[in-house]
C-alpha cells in the first residue's frame, strides 16, 4: 500500500479554454498596413486571447502534475539528478546579465568573461585536459563536436581515409549518432564477459582506418573501464584519437581524471555532473575539453586572455568552425560555476565519494531480491551507478522491467533509466547520486523489494500500474501511428472531423 | 551550505555494511596510475561568499538597457512578463528531467504540446518539435533532413547570412559531407534567380534556404519563386524566421515553405549572452518529412483505458533507439526555454502578440525616417520588419559611427555581412529613439 497521490487536475489544453476567434484586430491591421503591403499581412491566427488569471492557473495546475528532482528520489541512472543549489539559480537570472545581447562588444563584457574564461580553468583542472570550448549546448553537441575534431584533425594531417570510430556495444545512443553525424562509420566492440571493453576484439578493430574511440569511464554499467591505459595506448599506435563521454564523471571527479587516462578530447553534462537544473530536457551545457595538441581545432570563438584582456578569438588555425550560433548556454554554464564554488575542490571529490558509495550501498540493498540479478563483475564495486536485470523476474512472473518501473510511480519514487545499456536484458539503471540519504535509498529499497514481492503475489496490480499518477499506464504506440496520431493542436481538430 | 545528507554515522554504518574500512577502498580497480593523488584547487565559498565574488566580477561588465541596444540579428531583448519567469520558477518543471515515465510527467508534457501547437499556428506548419537548441543548428538539421528525404547532393543556401550562422551552417555541412553552394541577392535585395537557374541541371537540389525577413531585415519579394524553383527540381524549401514577425507577416508556407526553422528565443526567453536559445523546428504535413525530423515530438495518445494523455512519439528517429541510423544525435534540448515560450504566447495572446509585432513594424520605420533626414540611406527599397539595414559609411564611416556611439551608451546595431544593420525591440519608446537621434547628431555633428 502507499499514500502517494500526484494531482490529477482535469486540465484542458489552452486551446480548449476559450473560444477562439482567429481573426486579426482590425484597427492593428490598418496600422500594420500602412508599412506593409497587404499582401504580405496575414489573415489569420489561432491563438487563445486569455486573461493573466487564467494563464497563471493553467500551468501551475500543470506543474502540480510533474514529478522533479526537489520533491524525491530521481535515479536515473546516466542523468546524474543531483540537487541543484537554489542560490546558483538566483545568482543566474541576474537582470544584468539577462539582457546581454551576444554581440554587445567584448571589452564591455570584461567581467563576465572573467568568469567564464575561470570556469575554463576550473573545468580543465576537474578533467586534466588544457583547453576548453563552452559552446556546446548539451551532451551530444558537446560529443558532436569532439568527433568533428577528430575529424579536422586526420583532414589537416591528410589521413582522411580514416573512417571509423570505434564505439562499444554498451555506449550511449548520441555516442554512434553523433559519430554518423561527422561522417563516420560506427565499429561496434563488443563488451567482454566483465562487462568491460572487450580487448580481443578491440585489437581486431584497430586499423589505419581507425579514426578514434569514444568511451565513458565509469562505463554505463557503472564500472571502470581498468583498462583503460592499455585501451588508450592501443588507439593511439594505430594513429587514433580518444574521445570520453562525460556523462558518468560523477563518479570520479576529484579522483581520477580522463586526462590522465590518455584521453584527449573530453565532453562533459554540466546538467548531470554539476548540478545544473535539467529543465524538463533542457537546457543543458556540454563543454568540450581537448589537450594542448588539439587546441587550433576548437569551435570558434574561443575565450582567450591576453594583456589583460578577456576576448573572443576568432582566429584559431584549424577550428572545425561553429556549432550554436553564439557562445552556447551561458545561463547553465554560470550556474555550474556557481557550483563549482559552493562545492570547492573537496567538496567535488566528497560528492563523488559519496555518490559511490550510495550507489553500491543501494546496489547491496537489492542485489539479492528474487527476481534480480546482477550482470558482470560480481563482486567489484560499482561506481556512481548499477545495472541490474529483472530478467528472472520477467521469466517467473511476467512482469517486466518496465511493470516495475511503473509500479515505482506509486510510491511518489522515480524509476531508474531502463532497457539500457541494451546489452543487459530488463535493464534497470540506477543512479542514486549523493543527494540522498541512507533513508532515502533504504526507502527505495523497500519499495522495490514489495514491489517484486507484488509481482510475485499479485502480478496484475504491477502489471496494471500505475494507479496513484495523474493518469494510468500510456499506450505510446497509439499516439505514435500516422493514421491516430496528433502531433499538434490542429491536427487533433482535422482528425476529429 | 552542506549538500550531501548522510551523516557521519550512516556513512558509517553502509560501509561496514559493504565490508570496507574506507572510501577508498570503492574505488581499488582504478589503476594506481590514474588516480589523481593531488587535491583540487578550487577554493569553497558560502552563498554569501559566492554572491558578493560573482556581483564583483560582474561589476566589470558594462550594462546597456535594452532601450539602447539596437541589436538583432537573430536573438532580440523582449521584455519578459512577470508570469512568465514566476512560472519558470516552478521547481516541476525546472528540476525534472527529460520526461522518460509519461504518467508521471503528464504537466510538462502538455506544456511542451501547447508550445508545438501554438507554434504551429504561428508558423502555420503541422508539426513542430519540442525544441533545437538554437536557430543555427535547427537550420542546418533541416539541411541535413532535406538530404535524406530527397537523396539530393547539394543545398543551396544564402550568401548573405549573419556570419555566425553560417558558420554553423557549414560545419554541420561539412561534418555530413553535403555540398554547398551560395547564392546572391539581385540588385533589389530579392533573391538572385537567374544565379539559381543557372545551377547544373544535373545536380539533385536537396534543399534551398531562405531567411523571412533576410539579414538585412527585409522581406524579400520573390520568396514564392524561390519555393517554386526548388521544388521544380524536386528540393525542399526551407524558410528561416523571426517568430515575432508573424503575428502580422504572412506565414512561409504563403511561399511555398516545407519546413520552418527559427529562433524562439525573442518569444519570452531572455539574451543571456546568447545562450540558451530555442531553436524552432516545424514541418508540414507530409509523413516522409515527419518522419526525417531531428528531436522530440510529444504527441497527443491516450492511456491503456481510453483517457487522453500525452507522450514522446515517433521515438524510432531518435539516437536512444535508432543509434547510428537515428535523424539527429540530439538528446537533451531547450524544453525549458519551450515552456517559457508557450507561457509568453498564451499570456500575450493573438491580440497582444499581433500588436506587438505591429509596434515594432511601425517603430522601426519611424527610426528609418529619423535617420533618413541625417543622411542615412537604405540599400535596398523593399518591405522591412523590425530590422532595417543602412549603406555603410554613409553619411559617416560606419565603425567609428559604431565606437562613438557606444561611448554614448547605445549599441546602435552591427554589420553581419555587408550593411549596418540596426535592429527594433519593444523596449524603444519614441523617447528612446529621439534620445539615440539626438546623439547621433552630436557624433555627426
Ligand atoms: C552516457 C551518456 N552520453 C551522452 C548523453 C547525452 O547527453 P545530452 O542529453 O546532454 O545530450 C547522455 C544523456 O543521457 C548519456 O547518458
Amino acid at each position: 500500500m502507499t499514500g502517494f497521490r500526484q494531482a490529477k487536475w482535469d486540465e484542458p489544453l489552452i486551446y480548449e479554454l476559450s473560444k477562439i476567434d482567429p481573426s486579426l484586430p482590425e484597427d492593428v491591421v490598418k496600422e500594420a498596413s500602412r508599412y506593409l503591403p497587404e499582401k504580405y499581412i496575414r489573415k489569420t491566427l489561432s491563438i487563445p486571447d486569455l486573461s493573466e488569471p487564467e494563464v497563471v492557473r493553467h500551468f501551475i495546475r500543470l506543474s502540480q502534475m510533474n514529478f522533479s528532482v526537489d520533491l524525491g528520489m530521481y535515479p536515473l541512472g546516466s542523468c546524474t539528478m543531483k540537487y541543484n543549489p537554489k542560490i546558483c539559480d538566483y545568482l543566474a537570472s541576474e537582470p544584468s546579465l539577462m539582457n546581454i545581447h551576444p554581440l554587445q562588444p567584448e571589452e564591455t563584457l570584461q567581467g563576465l568573461l572573467e568568469i567564464l574564461y575561470e570556469l575554463k580553468k576550473y573545468l580543465s583542472m576537474i578533467t586534466g585536459m588544457d583547453f576548453f570550448t563552452l559552446q556546446p549546448a548539451a551532451g551530444a553537441h558537446g560529443e558532436y563536436v569532439g568527433v568533428l575534431i577528430i575529424k579536422k584533425y586526420h583532414e589537416v594531417h591528410g589521413e582522411s581515409h580514416r573512417d571509423e570510430i570505434l564505439i562499444p556495444d554498451s555506449a550511449h545512443g548520441t555516442n554512434p549518432a553523433s559519430a554518423k553525424m561527422a561522417g563516420f562509420k560506427v565499429i561496434e566492440i563488443p563488451s567482454d564477459p566483465d562487462g568491460l571493453v572487450d580487448m580481443d576484439a578491440l585489437e581486431a578493430a584497430l586499423s589505419d582506418k581507425t579514426a578514434g574511440m569514444m568511451l565513458t569511464n565509469p562505463n554505463t554499467l557503472g564500472l571502470f573501464e581498468k583498462n583503460i591505459v592499455e585501451i588508450a595506448k592501443k588507439v593511439h599506435e594505430v594513429g587514433g584519437l580518444m574521445y570520453y563521454d562525460g556523462a558518468n564523471l560523477n563518479a570520479i571527479a576529484g579522483l581520477a581524471r580522463p586526462g590522465d587516462m590518455g584521453f584527449d578530447i573530453v565532453h562533459l553534462n554540466l546538467h548531470k555532473s554539476f548540478g545544473t537544473p535539467h529543465g524538463g530536457g533542457g537546457p543543458g551545457s556540454g563543454p568540450v575539453g581537448v589537450k594542448s595538441y588539439l587546441k587550433e581545432f576548437l569551435p570558434i570563438p574561443y575565450i582567450d586572455h591576453e594583456d589583460g584582456m578577456y576576448f573572443l578569438n576568432w582566429d584559431l588555425k584549424n577550428s572545425i568552425g561553429k556549432v550554436h550560433g553564439y557562445y552556447g548556454n551561458i545561463s547553465v554554464l554560470l550556474r555550474a560555476y556557481c557550483y563549482i564554488l559552493l562545492n570547492g575542490g573537496e567538496g567535488i571529490r566528497k560528492a563523488s565519494e559519496q555518490a559511490v558509495l550510495n550507489s553500491n550501498y543501494l546496489l547491496w540493498r537489492i542485489k539479492d531480491l528474487r527476481g534480480v540479478s546482477l550482470p558482470y563483475s560480481k563482486g567489484v564495486f560499482r561506481k556512481h551507478e548499477f545495472v541490474i536485470s529483472l530478467e528472472p523476474l520477467k521469466e517467473d512472473t511476467g512482469v517486466t522491467a518496465k511493470d516495475v518501473a511503473k509500479r515505482l510511480l506509486d510510491y511518489g519514487l522515480h524509476p531508474p533509466t531502463i532497457y539500457f545499456p541494451l546489452i543487459v536484458k530488463e535493464a534497470f539503471m540506477i543512479e542514486p547520486t549523493e543527494s540522498v540519504s541512507k533513508s532515502d535509498l533504504d526507502r527505495y529499497a523497500d519499495a522495490l523489494k514489495a514491489i517484486i514481492e507484488e509481482a510475485y503475489s499479485d502480478p496484475d496490480t504491477v502489471r496494471s500500474s500505475p494507479h496513484n499518477t495523474k493518469i494510468g499506464r500510456v499506450d505510446e504506440a497509439y499516439g505514435s501511428r500516422p493514421k491516430t496520431m496528433a502531433p499538434t493542436y490542429r491536427w487533433l481538430l482535422e482528425k476529429e472531423e | 551550505m552542506n549538500f550531501i545528507p548522510n551523516t557521519k554515522d550512516e556513512v558509517m554504518e553502509m560501509m561496514s555494511l559493504l565490508g570496507i574500512d574506507s572510501i577508498e577502498e570503492l574505488f581499488k580497480d582504478i589503476p594506481r596510475e590514474v588516480l589523481f593523488k593531488e587535491a583540487l584547487d578550487i577554493p569553497r565559498l558560502n552563498e554569501f561568499e559566492l554572491t558578493r565574488y560573482l556581483g564583483e566580477k560582474l561589476s566589470k561588465n558594462q550594462f546597456f538597457p535594452p532601450e539602447k541596444v539596437f541589436l538583432g540579428g537573430g536573438v532580440w531583448p523582449v521584455y519578459i512578463p512577470a508570469v512568465v519567469k514566476y512560472i519558470l520558477m516552478r521547481t516541476e518543471f525546472l528540476t525534472s528531467y527529460t520526461p522518460y515515465q509519461a504518467e508521471i510527467s503528464q504537466g510538462l508534457m502538455q506544456a511542451l504540446y501547447e508550445y508545438q501547437s501554438l507554434l504551429a499556428e504561428l508558423l502555420d506548419m503541422d508539426v513542430v518539435n519540442s525544441s533545437m537548441y538554437d536557430w543555427s543548428s535547427a537550420a542546418a538539421e533541416a539541411l541535413l533532413l532535406s538530404v535524406r528525404a530527397t537523396k539530393g547532393d547539394i543545398v543551396l543556401i544564402p550568401q548573405d547570412m549573419p556570419y555566425y550562422r553560417k558558420m554553423v551552417l557549414k560545419t554541420y555541412l561539412w561534418g555530413a559531407g553535403v555540398e554547398y553552394m551560395e547564392y546572391p541577392l539581385d540588385e533589389e535585395g530579392n533573391i538572385d534567380i537567374s544565379f539559381l537557374n543557372k545551377v547544373d541541371g544535373g545536380r539533385r537540389i536537396a534543399g534551398l534556404y531562405a531567411e523571412y525577413p533576410n539579414i538585412y531585415g527585409y522581406i524579400m519579394e520573390n520568396l514564392d519563386e524561390a519555393g517554386e524553383y526548388v521544388h521544380n527540381r524536386n528540393g525542399l524549401f526551407i524558410v528561416g524566421v523571426d517568430p515575432l514577425s508573424l503575428p502580422i507577416l504572412k506565414p512561409p508556407s504563403a511561399y511555398g515553405a516545407d519546413i520552418v526553422v527559427g529562433e524562439g528565443q525573442p518569444l519570452g526567453n531572455p539574451l543571456f549572452f546568447g545562450g540558451p536559445l530555442l531553436g524552432i523546428f516545424g514541418v508540414r504535413r507530409d509523413m516522409k518529412l515527419i518522419r526525417e525530423m531531428p528531436g522530440r515530438i510529444i504527441g497527443l495518445t491516450k492511456t491503456v483505458d481510453g483517457e487522453r494523455a500525452f507522450a514522446m512519439i515517433l521515438q524510432t528517429r531518435e539516437q536512444h533507439i535508432r543509434r547510428e541510423r537515428a535523424t539527429s544525435n540530439i538528446c537533451s534540448n531547450e524544453a525549458l526555454t519551450a515552456v517559457a515560450s508557450a507561457v509568453y504566447i498564451s499570456l500575450l495572446g493573438k491580440n497582444g502578440l499581433v500588436k506587438l509585432s505591429t509596434k515594432l513594424l511601425k517603430y522601426s520605420h519611424m527610426l528609418y525616417e529619423m535617420l533618413a533626414s541625417h543622411g542615412f540611406e537604405q540599400p535596398y527599397n523593399l518591405p522591412y520588419f523590425r530590422e532595417f539595414s543602412l549603406t555603410l559609411d554613409k553619411p559617416i564611416e560606419t565603425k567609428s559611427l559604431l565606437r562613438h556611439m557606444i561611448n554614448k551608451g547605445f549599441l546602435f546595431g552591427a554589420v553581419l555581412a555587408r550593411y549596418h544593420t540596426v535592429s527594433l525591440n519593444e523596449h524603444h519608446s519614441q523617447q528612446a529613439l529621439e534620445g539615440l537621434i539626438s546623439s547621433i547628431e552630436e557624433v555627426i555633428g
